[in-house]
């Protein structure tokens, strides 16, 4: 059983990052295990508004003090809002990783997608392997 | 006489410290009083100019300059101060894996200050250098006999440029011979510079895993190795002080697939005089005159990384070559720079000059037996160290090791103490911390290379005091995780560093100026 | 045998191999097979004395002409200045010579607070907002502008000046090489100075040297305004760092990055290394900026303190993503020119500068009243100018040796100007006579009429 936070709604990737159907459009982040691993994040780059991600391919990158990583699209769309805090308050992607730390909202180009991806149980084994 | 099994760890350990006074002192900027002067010009001696009617009014900078003014006193003051807050391997072991921070021989600081090597121009008549080009001549025929290369090249300012430039020949070979290689094979063991040197000439990095005994396996290159690959960049030993037994077999598998073997040579303290990278299949290796060389390590630098190659690679060398001629009136020394298929030039005149005077002296110094001394002592501290700890803390490979080991803090999980922490500890008993989360492929990995610098003393009051530590993070590790408690600060906000970067003084008052 | 570097006693190492169930040296090369030993002892000198080791590098030092037996003439990107006493006595000491990188900020406040008095003063002088932790020398500083500009504009052509000086064009030819980049020379008009060149939206940076290769003190503006009209970055690269105290401020002049080399702030001349190259920007750049980089912060308890940060731009974490795959900076030398820089200040650095024009300015003067000798360039000049002398440069320079001299540097030696053409320094190391006597010969009377 994972200590971490898995929201049930939320679909989850092997990259840890997460997505979230909300209507019309989806809602991206990465998960709690991965900014515990990461550790204070400390800046984010982003594409802009406008800006098509790909599912699988790498759309920006998030730093933390003493590591560095890609991130990757978990589902296919175009960037319909990127989280304005990220610039100022990085940390809110510590502190709370799937509300006020969403890093993009896009909008779904193929919700066969979701399909692709874990649940929170899988997800939560798939943490569970990579710890022993 | 011999010294008595030192007692109990808990009830001896003070490590290196004891109690003292240590000295405020703020920024230069914040001393700074109008009118205050710290050096006194001779007076004009040639006509004074205004240089608003010589250069034109705008080229001149109207704004004061920036700069504080300070007394020499308070000059003196000031940076003698601030030394005093710094570790450094003359007042203690520097345990750093991969960094070899053996002693810095005083008399190298003398010879480097002779006016002959400090005040001559690398633009200067080669004829009114021929002692500078002679030195430079000797410790390049030197450092191809240590490492069994063929030839040298001084110039790389650092290891990560000597790195450059071999992959740089090595990419210049392969389009010499029209090949199409995109790609360098990478230990998962690998120093950044590695990765960070291969992607710099365009090439992809395909990561080799260590096997389970630490060390790479042929069979694990021969599964990467195709002709797609440019070279392989090898560390041996590696980055876990482990000799990397099969060499011979890698290289040949490399070779046989058309590709080059690039060694990097931050560990060559463990070899001296036993083992030569070139005699292991190494083509190109570059040194680090700072670890091995004990050029001193000046608080991040100057270091200097002199490239060592195989004759295949000569056409390669960065320019302009030095060479030697003999005559009547004896050895004459000249620059070669019409070399056609050169890399070309890395720095812009000879490379770190100040730098191969220390290591010319040390190697004069020390001569064969004195080098072989230096690998046989570095190891045996290493072994001696691994020996008396491995029962504490965790040891991720257990094999017999070379310059330096690598432990891990997987035993004070539990009590849910990290290498973070007890390197901070170790702070608080007037020890640097050696290497921590380093290499990778540890988690929580701490590497510690006590070089052949330390004695045995020193040693053990080394490992009684981790050993102490050990027993603090079941004890109290509270107190661990919040150490540590004697030094000038406590842990530093490095989060709030990356945050809010500021990376310059700003007077008070003026924050709110446009920037500068 | 016993060395002084390596404490350890036959009992030591007894009592060592003893407490591992080892029975000599040898054993703890077991993992290395016989195959792979070398076979002999290192063909290398046997050790020597530290006396005798003394009088072997003064034997070679002595083979070298040097600031101490000639009057110095020579500039040309590595300057001639004085360096107070303070400064080596200062930086001798161990605590800073023989510490290492700041890594573990408790322990390394003396290097990290140096830096961050260096960095402040970089960025006000080069009149930017941020300058890193330093990098090798001028060369590679400019070299590694440059990779900024190609980065952050994803664009590949860098046109340069022809006064860059020739080996920061070959480093930066060589870095560039196995990227897609292109470089293109913009060359110098008949008064020393660079010709505004083609901009276009390929352009990734223009390069121009402050003051240039030949002593002449270029007009920036122009060439901040052409390249930013076009989204490009101005890239001013400064060899001799002293011109900072005297010329407006590359920063305030439209340059988006200002890089150059350092080493006339204390650095000893040293045959070209090490040196001290520098590289500032404007904070919106501030992740492409490769080296290290010193911030401000506190500790737990509030108290002030510096630490190395924004390494996640660095080497040892991107990895084969780094912005460069530099790993040290020049510490040491950074640290000689902090103390240096402190030491003359805000009114010692400007009167220095100044007086280092005025020489200039006599020694220009002196040329123009010496028949056969000739000012080639119309520029004005700060510490150096190009004279061309009646017969031939290496013929006047060996006049010069003749009355103590370094006389310059013959400029055809680097593939520019004629062979008549000497590029001559005049800092405040050479005095009135001095210089006096080196125009007579480079022209003697015989010669010119």
């Amino acid at each position: 059983m994972s200590e971490h936070e898995l929201p049930e709604e939320c679909f989850y990737t092997r990259e840890d990052e997460w997505v979230r159907h909300d209507g019309d459009r989806a809602y991206l982040g990465i998960t709690d295990y991965a900014q515990n691993q990461l550790g204070d994040i400390v800046f984010l780059e982003l594409p802009e508004v406008g800006a098509t991600i790909a599912q699988g391919e790498v759309f920006g990158v998030i730093e933390s003090v003493k590591a560095v990583s890609d991130l990757y699209a978990p589902i296919s769309g175009e960037i319909l809002e990127v989280n304005a805090d990220l610039a100022e308050t990085p940390e809110v992607v510590n502190e709370s990783c799937y509300s006020d730390g969403w890093l993009l909202a896009i909008k779904v180009s193929d919700t066969g997608e979701f399909d692709t991806l874990m649940n929170a149980p899988d997800y939560a084994q798939y943490i569970q392997e990579r710890q022993d | 006489m011999s010294a008595s099994r030192t007692p109990e760890p808990a009830q001896r350990a003070t490590g290196n410290v004891a109690n003292g006074i240590t000295y405020e002192e703020p920024l230069l900027f914040e001393l700074s009083r109008d009118g205050r002067m710290g050096y006194r010009l001779p007076a004009l001696d040639v006509p004074a100019v205004d240089p608003r009617t010589v250069l034109g009014e705008d080229q001149v900078r109207g704004d004061r300059l920036d700069l504080p003014e300070l007394s020499e006193v308070e000059v003196v003051r000031h940076f003698t101060r601030l030394s005093t807050w710094n570790a450094a391997v003359d007042l203690g072991l520097y345990p750093l894996g991969s960094c070899t921070m053996k002693y810095n021989p005083k008399v190298n600081e003398r010879t480097a200050r002779l006016p002959g090597f400090a005040h001559g121009h690398p633009m200067q008549p080669v004829a009114l250098a021929q002692g500078f080009l002679d030195l430079a001549w000797r410790l390049e025929q030197h450092l191809g006999e240590i490492s069994g290369m063929d030839h040298v090249s001084l110039q790389p300012a650092a290891g990560a440029q000597g790195e450059l430039a071999g992959i740089m020949m090595i990419r210049a070979y392969h389009e010499r011979s029209g090949q199409k290689r995109d790609q360098v094979l990478i230990p998962d063991t690998a120093h950044g510079t590695n990765p960070a040197s291969a992607a710099l000439n365009s090439y992809g990095v395909v990561e080799i895993p260590s096997g389970p005994d630490g060390i790479l396996h042929p069979e694990a290159v021969a599964a990467v190795m195709n002709d797609r690959v440019a070279a392989i960049m090898i560390t041996n030993p590696n980055t876990l002080g482990l000799f990397e037994k099969h060499i011979a077999a890698i290289c040949e598998i490399v070779h046989r697939g058309g590709g080059l073997v690039y060694g990097d040579g931050a560990n060559l303290n463990a070899t001296l005089g036993i083992a030569r990278p070139g005699d292991l299949g190494i083509d190109v290796m570059h040194f680090n005159l700072h670890k091995t060389f004990s050029t001193p390590h000046g608080g991040g630098g100057p270091g200097a990384g002199p490239v060592g190659i195989k004759d295949i690679l000569e056409p390669y060398l960065p320019s302009p070559v030095i060479t030697r001629e003999d005559s009547p009136e004896g050895p004459m020394f000249a620059l070669d720079d019409k070399r056609p298929r050169s890399i070309g030039r890395l720095h812009g005149h000879f490379g770190n000059v100040g730098m191969f005077v220390r290591a010319y002296t040390y190697l004069r110094s020390l001569g064969p037996d004195g080098l072989r001394r230096c690998s046989e002592m570095a190891v045996l501290n290493a072994n001696y160290v691994l020996a008396r700890l491995r029962d504490r803390f965790h040891l991720p490979y257990d094999e017999p090791v070379m310059h330096e080991c690598v432990l891990s803090d997987r035993n004070l999980e539990e009590a849910g103490v990290t290498t973070l922490d007890i390197a901070k500890r170790l702070i608080d008993y007037g020890y640097h911390p050696p290497t921590t989360y380093f290499p990778l492929i540890v988690s929580g990995a701490l590497m510690i290379e006590p070089t052949e610098s330390e004695s045995l003393e020193g040693l053990d009051r080394f490992i009684d005091t981790l050993l102490t530590i050990e027993q603090e993070a079941h004890a109290d590790p509270e107190m661990v995780r919040a150490a540590p408690h004697r030094a000038r600060h406590a842990r530093l906000d490095e989060t709030r560093a990356a945050r809010h970067p500021v990376l310059r003084w700003q007077p008070p008052a003026q924050e709110d100026d446009p920037a500068n | 045998m016993s060395f002084p570097y390596i404490p350890h006693t036959p009992e030591d190492i007894q009592q060592m191999l003893e407490a591992m169930n080892l029975r000599e040296i040898e054993d703890l090369f077991d993992p290395i097979s016989e195959k792979y030993r070398l076979q002999r002892p290192l063909a290398v000198p046997a050790a020597a004395s530290e006396q005798e080791v003394t009088r072997e590098l003064g034997a070679l030092a002595a083979r070298n002409a040097n600031l101490d037996t000639h009057d110095w003439f020579l500039g040309a990107g590595t300057y001639p200045h004085f360096t107070p006493s303070v400064v080596d006595s200062l930086i001798s000491r161990s605590e800073f010579t023989t510490a290492y990188t700041p890594y573990q900020p408790e322990i390394s406040q003396g290097t990290l607070q140096t830096i961050y008095e260096w960095q402040t003063m970089i960025a006000s002088l080069t009149g930017v907002d941020v300058a890193n932790a330093s990098m090798y020398d001028g060369a590679s500083a400019t070299t590694e502008a440059a990779l900024m500009a190609l980065r952050a504009t994803r664009r590949s052509k860098i046109l340069v000046s022809a006064g860059i000086h020739p080996h920061y064009l070959q480093v930066l030819e060589s870095y560039t090489a196995g990227l897609d980049a292109e470089i293109e020379v913009l060359p110098l008009d008949a008064s020393g100075r660079t010709q505004l060149g083609e901009v276009d939206e390929d352009t990734a940076c223009v390069i121009i040297q402050q003051p240039n290769f030949l002593g002449c003190v270029e007009s920036l503006p122009q060439f901040a305004e052409e390249a930013h009209a076009k989204g490009s970055l101005f890239i001013t690269s400064v060899a001799e760092a002293l011109s900072l105290a005297l010329l407006e401020s590359p920063g305030a002049q439209g340059a988006d990055i200002v890089c150059g080399e350092a080493q006339s702030f204390g650095v000893p001349m040293s045959f070209g290394g090490p040196n001290l190259g520098f590289l500032a920007t404007q904070t919106k750049r501030l992740r492409q900026l490769p080296g290290r980089l010193v911030g401000e912060t506190v500790d737990v308890n509030g108290r002030r303190g510096f630490v190395l940060t924004l390494s996640t731009r660095e080497q040892h974490i991107r990895r084969e993503r780094a912005t460069s795959n530099i790993c040290t900076n020049q510490g040491l030398c950074l640290a000689m020119a902090t103390v240096y820089l402190s030491l003359m200040g805000r009114q010692g650095l400007r009167q220095l500068a100044e007086q280092n024009l005025a020489r200039v300015e006599y020694a220009k003067e002196q040329v123009r009243q010496t028949p056969g000798l000739e000012l080639l360039h119309s520029a004005t000049h700060f510490n150096e100018f190009v004279v061309r002398v009646p017969d031939h440069a290496e013929k006047a320079l060996g006049r010069a040796l003749d009355v103590g001299s370094l006389g310059g540097l013959a400029l055809s030696r680097v593939g520019m100007g004629s062979e008549q053409d000497v590029l001559l320094c005049t800092t405040e190391v050479v005095n009135k006579a001095a210089i006096d006597r080196l125009i007579r010969a480079l022209a003697p009377q015989e010669i010119s009429s």
